[in-house]
C-alpha cells in the first residue's frame, strides 16, 4: 500500500499538496475496514474471498474498490452491507461495527430486479423510507418526488418497473437509495449491465448528483477507466484471494480526461499493478 | 499467422463520407390500428366462448342419437332442470351450502400453508418438516382420509373441513414454497437493506415476489377442493338434513332424474368458470400481468 499518493502521480504532487495547504477543514473518517478476511461455501470448500483488507472511508468520499474478477471486490462490498460476516477483522461505521444490514448503508445492485416490479417507480422509492425511516405517506412520497426529480424520472412516477429501460431501472435504484440519506451509499457494478452510451451518461450523472447531494459513496468496479473517472480514491484488489495492492487518488479525473497522457498513464499503471504478477508468469 | 497482403489481396475501396439532414417524417404513418377481424379475434372470451359453443353443439348431437333421457339427456333438457332448480332455489340453497363449507375449508388450508411455508423459508428444520410432510400426504387422497375424518369429527362439517384442508395445504404450500425460493438473491437483499426481518419480510418482500407460484396454487388448491368436497359429500351425504351439491346429485341418481344430475354437474362447471375467469384471472390481472411478471 502506498502511504502517499503523490508517490504515484508525482505530476500532481505539487498541486495535491497546494490544496492540502488551504483547504478547509477536511471530513472524518466515517468507515473502515481492519484487517477483513471474507470467506464464501461452495458445497464442497470454503473459498477465502478476499484476505486482510484495510482501508478506511472519509465523509464525501467517492470511494472506489476496483480489481479484476473473482477479486472478492463485490463479497467485500457486500460484507460492508452487512449481508455476510466476516470471519476476521471488524467493519466499523461512525466506529460502531457492522452487525446485519441496516438501512444506514443502502445498496445499488448491478441486477436490474433489485427494484420489487409490484411496485410502481414511486413506490418503490418511498417504500423504504415507509418502512424503515418510519416517515408518513405523505412525507415518504415528497421526499421521493424529490429524488426522482433529481434523477429525472419524475415524469415516471406511476410506471411499472417492467415499462422501464435497464438505465431507468437504475436511476429508480439510485433515487431510492439517495433519498434513503444512508451514512455510506454502497453501489456494486451498478453500470456494468448497462450498454456503452448509457453507461457513460450514467456515470456523468452519478457525479453532478455527488455534487449537488454530497453523499458518501463506495463504489465496485472492474474497470479501470470508470474507476478513475468516478472515484476520488481508488483501492486496487489482487485477483483471487483480494488483498491491496495499492490506494490511488483520482479526484483529478473527469470524462474529460479521456485520452490525455497522464490519465492514459494512470490507466497503464493501474494495469501493471493489477496484472504484473500474472504477466511475469505467461 | 497473417499473411501479407500481396497483390490478389482486394481491399475494399475508400468511399466518400457523407452526412445528411433529418427531414420532417411529414405523412408517414407511424402506428395503425389492427384491422377490425384480428381486433375481434384477439379477445380470448370471444374464442372461449366459441369453443363452448362447439362442445355444447356436439353434446346436443351425441345426446339426439343415443336417444335415452336416462343415460344422456340433450342440452335442452339439461337446461331446463337447471332453470327449474335454481327456479326452485332447491339448487341455490344446495350450492349456497356447499360453498360454505369450501371457503372455510379452503381458508384454513390456505392459512396452514402460509404459516409452513413461512417457517420453511425462515428454518432449516421448517423446510425438512414441509417436505416430509408435503412428500407423505400429497399423494394420499383426500377421500382416502374420510373414513378417519369421520371417526374423529362425526358426520358432518369438521369431517368434511378436515378433508378439505388436506387436499388444499399440500399443493398451495409446495407451489408457494417453490414460489419463495426462486425469489431472485437480489431482491431478498433489498428487503433485507431496509430492515426487514421475519414476517414482515415474507408479507412484504417473498409473498409479493412469489405472488405467480402462489396463484397457480391456489388455482390448484381450489380444484382439488371443490372435488375433494364434491366426492365427500357423494360418499356420506347429507348432515342433519343439509346437503350440498354433492348429495343433490346423488339423490337425483338414486330416483333417476338424470337430466338433474347433469345440472348438479352443470352447476359445479359454472361456478368453476365462475371463480377461474371472475376472481383468479382478475386477481393476475391487477397484480402479476400488470406488475410484468407474468404474461
Amino acid at each position: 500500500m502506498v502511504a502517499n499518493p503523490t508517490l504515484l502521480f508525482p505530476e500532481h504532487a505539487k498541486r495535491a499538496g497546494h490544496a492540502l495547504h488551504d483547504a478547509p477543514a477536511a471530513s472524518q473518517k466515517l468507515l473502515s475496514v481492519e484487517n477483513v478476511s471474507l470467506e464464501y461455501r461452495t458445497r464442497e470448500r470454503i473459498v477465502r474471498a478476499t484476505h486482510d483488507v484495510s482501508f478506511d472511508v472519509y465523509g464525501g468520499d467517492r470511494f472506489v474498490l476496483l480489481g479484476p474478477s473473482g477479486c472478492g471486490k463485490s463479497t467485500l462490498l457486500k460484507a460492508v452491507g452487512g449481508f455476510i460476516e466476516p470471519t476476521s477483522g471488524t467493519i466499523s461505521l461512525d466506529a460502531q461495527p457492522v452487525r446485519g444490514p441496516g438501512p444506514d448503508r443502502i445498496v445499488v445492485f448491478q441486477e436490474f430486479d433489485q427494484l420489487p416490479p409490484w411496485k410502481t417507480v414511486l413506490q418503490n422509492v418511498a417504500f423504504p423510507l415507509r418502512a424503515a425511516k418510519k416517515l408518513g405517506r405523505a412525507q415518504a412520497n415528497e421526499r421521493a418526488l424529490h429524488y426522482l426529480d433529481k434523477v429525472g424520472l419524475s415524469a415516471f412516477a406511476n410506471a411499472y418497473p417492467h415499462t422501464l429501460s435497464g438505465g431507468m431501472k437504475q436511476r429508480v435504484a439510485i433515487a431510492r437509495a439517495l433519498a434513503m440519506q444512508p451514512r455510506v451509499l454502497l453501489m456494486d457494478e451498478p453500470f456494468a449491465a448497462l450498454d456503452a452510451l448509457t453507461r457513460r451518461k450514467m456515470q456523468e450523472e452519478l457525479l453532478r448528483l455527488w455534487e449537488e447531494v454530497n453523499f458518501t459513496l463506495l463504489f465496485v468496479t472492474h474497470s479501470i477507466e470508470e474507476a478513475l473517472v468516478v472515484g476520488n480514491r481508488i483501492l486496487l484488489l489482487s485477483p483471487h484471494p483480494g488483498r491491496v495492492r495499492a490506494e490511488l487518488n483520482s479526484h483529478q479525473y473527469s470524462h474529460d480526461s479521456f485520452g490525455r497522457n497522464d490519465f492514459q498513464r494512470s490507466v497503464a499503471r493501474i494495469h501493471h499493478l493489477l496484472f504484473e504478477e500474472t504477466e511475469a508468469v505467461q | 499467422m497473417s499473411s501479407p497482403i500481396t497483390s490478389t489481396t482486394l481491399l475494399p475501396p475508400v468511399r466518400d463520407e457523407y452526412e445528411r439532414p433529418l427531414e420532417p417524417l411529414g405523412e408517414l404513418v407511424l402506428e395503425a390500428p389492427l384491422p377490425l377481424g384480428k381486433r375481434i379475434f384477439a379477445q380470448s372470451w370471444l374464442r372461449k366462448a366459441l369453443i363452448a359453443l362447439v362442445l355444447i353443439a356436439a353434446w346436443e348431437a351425441a345426446a339426439r342419437v343415443v336417444n335415452n333421457d336416462l343415460l344422456l339427456p340433450t342440452f335442452g333438457a339439461t337446461v331446463t332442470a337447471f332453470a327449474q332448480g335454481v327456479w326452485s332455489g332447491e339448487l341455490l340453497q344446495k350450492t349456497a351450502v356447499s360453498m360454505s363449507v369450501l371457503l372455510r375449508g379452503y381458508l384454513l388450508g390456505a392459512a396452514f400453508a402460509f404459516v409452513l411455508t413461512s417457517l420453511a423459508v425462515s428454518t432449516r428444520v421448517g423446510r425438512d418438516l414441509l417436505s416430509m410432510l408435503t412428500a407423505m400426504f400429497n399423494p394420499l387422497p383426500s377421500i382416502a382420509l374420510l373414513p378417519i375424518a369421520l371417526l374423529w369429527f362425526g358426520l358432518g362439517t369438521g369431517s368434511l373441513l378436515f378433508v378439505l384442508v388436506h387436499s388444499v395445504l399440500w399443493p398451495l404450500a409446495l407451489n408457494t414454497y417453490s414460489g419463495f425460493q426462486s425469489v431472485p438473491a437480489t431482491l431478498r437483499m433489498t428487503g433485507r437493506n431496509y430492515g426487514l426481518t421475519g414476517v414482515r419480510h415474507v408479507l412484504l418482500i417473498l409473498v409479493p415476489a412469489a405472488l405467480p407460484s402462489i396463484l397457480a396454487g391456489l388455482r390448484v388448491g381450489w380444484a382439488f377442493a371443490w372435488r375433494t368436497l364434491i366426492a365427500a359429500e357423494l360418499v356420506f351425504g347429507a348432515s342433519s338434513g343439509n346437503g350440498g351439491l354433492g348429495w343433490y346429485i346423488f339423490q337425483n341418481r338414486n330416483e333417476l332424474y338424470t337430466d338433474r344430475v347433469f345440472a348438479g354437474l352443470a352447476a359445479v362447471i359454472v361456478i368453476g368458470l365462475l371463480i377461474e375467469h371472475l376472481v383468479f384471472d382478475t386477481l393476475e390481472r391487477v397484480t402479476v400481468r400488470r406488475w410484468g411478471v407474468q404474461h
